[in-house]
């Protein structure tokens, strides 16, 4: 077990050995090699850059440079992504066949590999990470040590200001005073719902119970996100701190992260988060020789979405069935085992550390009137920049799609961007200088959700992404309750009606009453939101709707069953590639003349369509 | 309990603070549909059809588990309620296989009298249902998943109440179903099939394995001499199918109208009540001077006999190894009273008519036959022998009374009172009580054998030395035990176990009541109450002194656990694979 004192130390000397990943005017002749170990990089091999950049120093006896695993850097677009520090060289889209390079020419002779550096998406070549445009509305306090650190060393947490927050409630906070910072701070739940965090924390202090939890919800589900998974990956310290900060405050001395099983990495990186701080007597009994304990779990889910709520998930972490239960009681009452629980997701604790260490009034500067801090986005679809970006509350979603995200890829139009997954709602072009904060959010029809930001060109059909969403629902309800369970399914019958061109008069006035009574009825957050994306795009694409209903017609050309895919006899050369690739044989005609496509035969499945070289087929 | 005032559709009401939304306006004649609440088994709030408006409150509130509050004000009766609920319900009516008119709960159906009730007049979301195939499987229970509702209540009452767990639900949203293990059979899994799913069931998804069409064929045929017996607990409950109120003793009637359906003979399972305990009686005696397996415990219940094989095989040897009532009195009737009638017993075809399922599986067991004959060739529910009355169109409550056919007819009250829980301890005391002090007794009551307590625990005084017995009802209970004797801890000497909680009264194959009667009328002690009354009006009381068991006795078996008597009357059990191949 190590002391104040012994963490100090730890603190001091381990900065040293760190300190150019943040001082950019470091004058030593170290250099960090970072390269990101989150799942995007891991899995287009960054594990593979690091085994040979290692083996390449090894082999050539080089000093002074380490290869560190780090987390997400965000810009998932370009990885693998290789940092070299302090010179902050950011070179995208490595491959273990670079590593040779890198090592001889940046690391031997000090120069840049000009050809690895990252392309900003207006076409120019960027050295330094900060120069790119993905970073620069950003702000990170949850993501601060993503990237920054070895999450698997509790020492670089350490360096970087890591258990000084624990530290600081421990030997100078009362319990009240944790709650009253986290309660000025502003700071609402990052799960979805955005409930505020300190009263959460207030009513489950206020709970009579001889024993309570604190329970953290990393199920992310939503299709698309990955927030919570990169914080795990990156710093799963963070969350161990703040649960520990969270256990004091209300009176718990044991907690559950409840993770998804298909998230290895932020699983394996959080346990051995939880063994470090175990070992250091961080977590445990007499933390730092107080009268504090608390220890830590992980319970693991099978991926089910809705286990995400927070009664189901707690069924789940005791070892039933996850079904959601009725509320009130809420868990802070009555939660796991029937206790008082205090149960906040990732992200959300991701957060406490900062506003312990930099006070509730830092936090609350930042964001707008209602919605305070930062908020974590996965943004993913077509966009350019895919990746994870953290902004302050009240930036504009056109900011986080074209200033950060680099805009729609392929010359093609914003159509809309979904926001909070399958609860949340389709926001089209005119809303795109709405403010991102909860209300603001909520009144367009969306809502904050858990940072899952899907923008969409306008090739999608609107019918057919509300058609995506729910199949998710349908597939994700747990069957608990008839609204949820048969209604979304009811829905969504409709809307494959409409998609395969058998619409009818009526369909969106029954989508409408069934979403409502889905809405009011269902048991849970799930049912409850499910309807959302129908609603939304019914709101705001309701032409789309008729024009698939009425006329047979689907604008964007997406629903198969209303397009034909035509072959342009002036384009048509006859050069039969068409008709070599097609999986059905539908295609046929002379060479160097016009080919014609069976329309009896046909799939639509559009392989013709890529396949030729003169853009002659094209769906109508 | 302080109360607390609150406001239901304008009416004003004090209720204790206990009370849920739907406890409240119950007590205050206010109606809230329900469909999944079944009173202290199954409040999870699934199927929407209670929910009320509550001012101040986010969104409609689920008023079966909602609890009052000072001040509340609620509406159960607005449009946006009736709008919900009715749109549930078609959703609900949009999934379920609608064969109301051939379904065995026709106008028995919590859904089809909510229906009509919130006066559904057409499905307007029609759409794709689900199909499962029928587990008609096993010998004792049928399951029909496509009439499944998905409350849960069969699944609460398997797992929480008997402690069984045999089914569950499987899969997820519109796919869910409950199910067994491996889509197995009933049969097949460790289900004691007790039938309290069935009866718990709103709709027809659970049901008897029928046997009226065996029975039918029997009747019908010239060769078969067809006798019938009846377990005590159908008397106390059958009138309640024709419209009796709930704890009507009809044994009159219900003898008379097995009479009209044409049986040869109407016999008393009471008899064979009086025949386990002349048997029974005489093991615990030699058990507890032997001091070998004890407890020893009672073995006429067959779903517990099933649970206790599937659950506890190492601990079988305490079983008594008596057949149940029924078993013994089927396998005397095709040996003792064939032979004083001079019938050929391959020519009799006894009919049980049960309170219970789990008999249909036991009557079909190796074990209970002799010279290769069935004991009993067929077992009817409470439920299935009203409905052969029915079909035979005879109105219990409009015949006259009459009596059972001698010599099998008569009975002592300790027979009677089987039917409940405590009953065959209560019993078996008297007859154990006299025989073990040569005394009579000076009260033969033992009242802290009786009520619905789930383990009821006494020291009796027999003669100088004392006898601690225990009573556990529902396998949840009987689990209790059997776990502490299993570790060591258990010190009684005898014990009653019943499969169904309340005992047969309570049993499988009794008359269904919805939850709402189930919640505020308590059946099973009205119905053991009808016994209790008609063991109080029976000149003789104790199976000893039935002179019918003396005469058996005398001119056939010769003593209790002779080699006669074991050969009739006993059985053995095996460990049951907790899940068959």
């Amino acid at each position: 077990m190590k002391t104040i004192e012994e963490l100090n130390e730890i603190r001091e000397n381990t900065l040293k050995e760190i300190s150019l990943r943040k001082d950019i005017n470091y004058k030593g002749n170290e250099k960090h090699i970072l390269v990101c170990g989150g799942t995007g990089c891991t899995s287009s091999h960054s594990a593979k850059i690091i085994e040979k950049l290692n083996a390449h120093i090894k082999e050539k006896q080089i000093e002074n440079v380490r290869v560190i695993r780090t987390g997400c850097f965000g810009l998932c677009a370009k990885g693998p992504i290789i940092i070299v520090r302090p010179e902050d060289t950011f070179y995208a889209m490595a491959t273990e066949d670079d590593v040779e390079e890198i090592i001889e020419k940046h690391i031997l002779n000090g120069e840049i590999v000009e050809r690895l550096l990252c392309k900003d998406v207006d076409g120019g070549t960027v050295k330094r990470l900060d120069e790119l445009n993905f970073y620069k509305k950003q702000k990170r306090i949850v993501l601060k040590n993503c990237g920054m650190i070895d999450p698997e060393n509790i020492d670089e947490y350490i360096a970087f200001d890591g258990y000084k927050a624990l530290e600081k409630v421990l030997t100078s906070m009362t319990p009240e005073q944790v709650i009253e910072e986290v309660k000025a701070s502003g700071l609402r739940g990052r799960g979805g719902a955005g409930f505020p965090t300190g009263k959460k924390w207030e009513f489950t202090k206020m709970a009579v119970g001889d024993q309570k939890y604190v329970a953290c919800n990393a199920d992310e589900g939503d299709p698309g996100a990955f927030m919570d998974r990169s914080v795990l990956e990156g710093d799963p310290h963070t969350v161990v701190e703040a649960m520990a900060i969270a256990a004091y405050a209300i009176g718990a001395n044991k907690g559950y992260v409840y993770v998804r099983a298909e998230y290895p990495i932020a699983v394996h990186r959080l346990q051995i988060a939880i063994d470090q701080a175990r070992e250091y007597g961080i977590l445990g009994k007499n933390i730092f020789g107080t009268d504090f304990s608390f220890d830590l779990e992980i319970r693991l889910g099978a991926g089910a979405f809705v286990c995400g709520e927070e009664t189901a998930l707690m069924e789940s972490v005791e070892g039933h069935r996850g079904e959601p239960r009725t509320r009130p009681p809420f868990p802070a009452n009555k939660g796991l085992f029937g206790k008082p629980t205090l149960l906040n997701n990732v992200e959300t604790y991701a957060n406490i550390t900062q506003i312990i260490l930099n006070g509730a009034e830092w936090f609350s500067s930042i964001g707008t009137e209602t919605s305070k801090g930062t908020k974590v986005f996965a943004v993913g679809g077509n966009i350019n920049n895919v990746g994870l970006v953290e902004v302050p509350m009240g930036t504009t979603l056109r900011e986080i799609i074209f200033d950060i995200g680099g805009g729609i890829p392929n010359g093609r139009k914003f159509k809309a961007a979904q926001t909070g997954g399958p609860s949340g709602g389709c926001i089209p072009a005119e809303h795109l200088d709405t403010p991102i904060d909860y209300e603001s959010l909520a009144v367009i029809g969306s809502m904050m959700g858990s940072g899952g930001l899907i923008v969409m060109d306008d090739s999608k059909c609107m019918v057919g992404i509300a058609k995506f969403f729910l199949d998710f629902t349908v597939d994700e309800s747990c069957g608990k309750c008839p609204p949820c369970r048969i209604g979304t399914k009811r829905m969504y019958e409709i809307l494959e009606r409409i998609t395969s061109g058998k619409g009818e008069e009526g369909d969106v006035e029954k989508l409408e009453k069934l979403a409502k009574n889905i809405k009011a009825s269902s048991l849970c957050g799930l049912g409850q939101s499910a309807p959302n994306p129908v609603l939304s795009t019914i709101r705001y694409f309701r032409d789309e709707y008729e024009a698939h209903i009425k006329e047979k017609k689907c604008p964007a050309g997406e629903c198969k069953a209303m397009t034909k895919v035509m072959i342009d006899k002036e384009k048509c050369r006859g050069c039969s590639i068409c008709s070599k690739n097609c999986p059905v044989n539908a295609i046929s005609g002379e060479l160097k003349s016009p080919f014609e496509i069976d329309q009896n035969k046909c799939i639509k499945c559009g392989v013709c369509i890529a396949k030729c070289p003169f853009k002659a087929i094209s769906r109508v | 309990m302080e109360n607390v005032n609150l406001t239901i559709d304008g009416v004003k009401m004090s209720v204790p603070s206990s009370y849920t939304i739907l406890e409240a306006a119950r007590a205050n004649g206010i109606e809230i549909p329900t469909l999944c609440h079944l009173k202290d088994i199954n409040e999870i709030g699934a199927c929407r059809m209670c929910i009320v408006e509550v001012e101040g409150a986010r969104g409609f509130v689920t008023s079966c588990v909602g609890k009052v509050s000072e001040g509340m004000v609620v509406r159960t009766n607005t449009k946006a309620i009736r709008e919900a609920r009715k749109t549930t319900l078609e959703l609900l009516l949009s999934a379920h296989d609608k064969k109301c008119l051939t379904c065995v709960r026709n106008k028995k159906c919590e859904l089809q009298t909510l229906s009509e009730k919130l006066h559904i007049d057409g499905i307007e979301f029609e759409g794709e249902m689900e199909r499962h195939p029928i587990d008609n499987l096993c010998p004792s229970i049928v399951r029909d998943p496509n009439k499944c509702i998905l409350c849960k209540r069969c699944v609460s009452m398997c797992k929480k109440v008997q402690e069984v767990g045999a089914i569950d639900t499987m899969n997820r949203g519109f796919k869910s179903v409950v199910g067994t293990a491996f889509n197995k059979s009933l049969g097949d899994v460790p289900c004691s099939l007790c039938g309290q799913c069935i009866n718990v069931c709103p709709t027809g998804a659970l049901s008897e394995k029928d046997a009226t069409k065996d029975v039918w064929k029997a009747l019908e045929d010239p060769e078969k001499y067809v006798v019938v017996q009846t377990a005590p607990a159908v008397r106390a409950a059958i009138g309640e199918e024709f419209g009796m109120p709930i704890g009507t003793l009809a044994t009159g009637k219900m003898v008379a109208g097995l009479k009209r359906l044409g049986f040869d003979k109407v016999f008393d399972t009471n008899t064979g009540a009086d025949f386990t305990i002349m048997e029974e009686g005489t093991e615990v005696i030699e058990r507890i001077k032997e001091n070998k397996d004890l407890p020893i415990i009672t073995s006429c219940s067959p779903g517990w006999v099933r649970f206790a094989e599937s659950n506890y095989p190492d601990l079988l040897p305490h079983l008594s190894s008596c057949k149940s009532p029924h078993q013994m009195f089927g396998a005397i009737i095709k040996s003792y009273y064939a032979e004083k009638e001079e019938i050929d017993p391959a020519k009799i075809f006894v009919v049980s008519v049960m309170p219970c399922v789990a008999k249909k599986a036991e009557s079909e067991r190796e074990e209970m036959k002799v010279n290769g004959l069935r004991d009993v060739d067929a077992v009817l529910t409470t439920r299935e022998a009203a409905r052969m009355m029915k079909q035979a169109g005879i109105d219990l409550s409009n015949v006259e009374d009459e009596t059972f056919d001698n010599p099998m007819g008569e009975a002592s009250g300790a027979g009677a009172i089987f039917g409940t829980t405590g009953g065959v301890m209560e019993a078996a005391l008297r007859t154990v009580s006299e025989v073990v002090t040569g005394k009579e007794l000076e009260k033969i009551d033992f009242e802290e054998v009786r009520g619905e307590k789930g383990i009821k625990e006494a020291t009796i005084k027999l003669g100088d030395q004392d006898l601690k017995i225990a009573v556990a009802h529902g396998l949840g209970n009987a689990r209790k035990i059997m776990d502490s004797i299993r570790e060591g801890k258990c010190d009684y000497q005898f014990v009653e176990v019943m499969a169904c909680p309340g005992g047969c009264v309570n049993g499988g194959g009794q008359p269904i009541h919805d939850a709402k009667t189930r919640a505020t009328v308590d059946v099973r002690a009205l119905r053991a109450k009808a016994l209790y009354d008609a063991d109080k009006s029976l000149p003789v009381r104790k199976s000893h002194e039935n002179p019918v068991i003396k005469e058996i006795y005398k001119e056939y078996l010769g003593k209790p656990g002779s080699e006669k008597a074991h050969e009739l009357l006993h059985t053995h059990y095996h460990a049951r694979e907790y899940f068959a191949e």
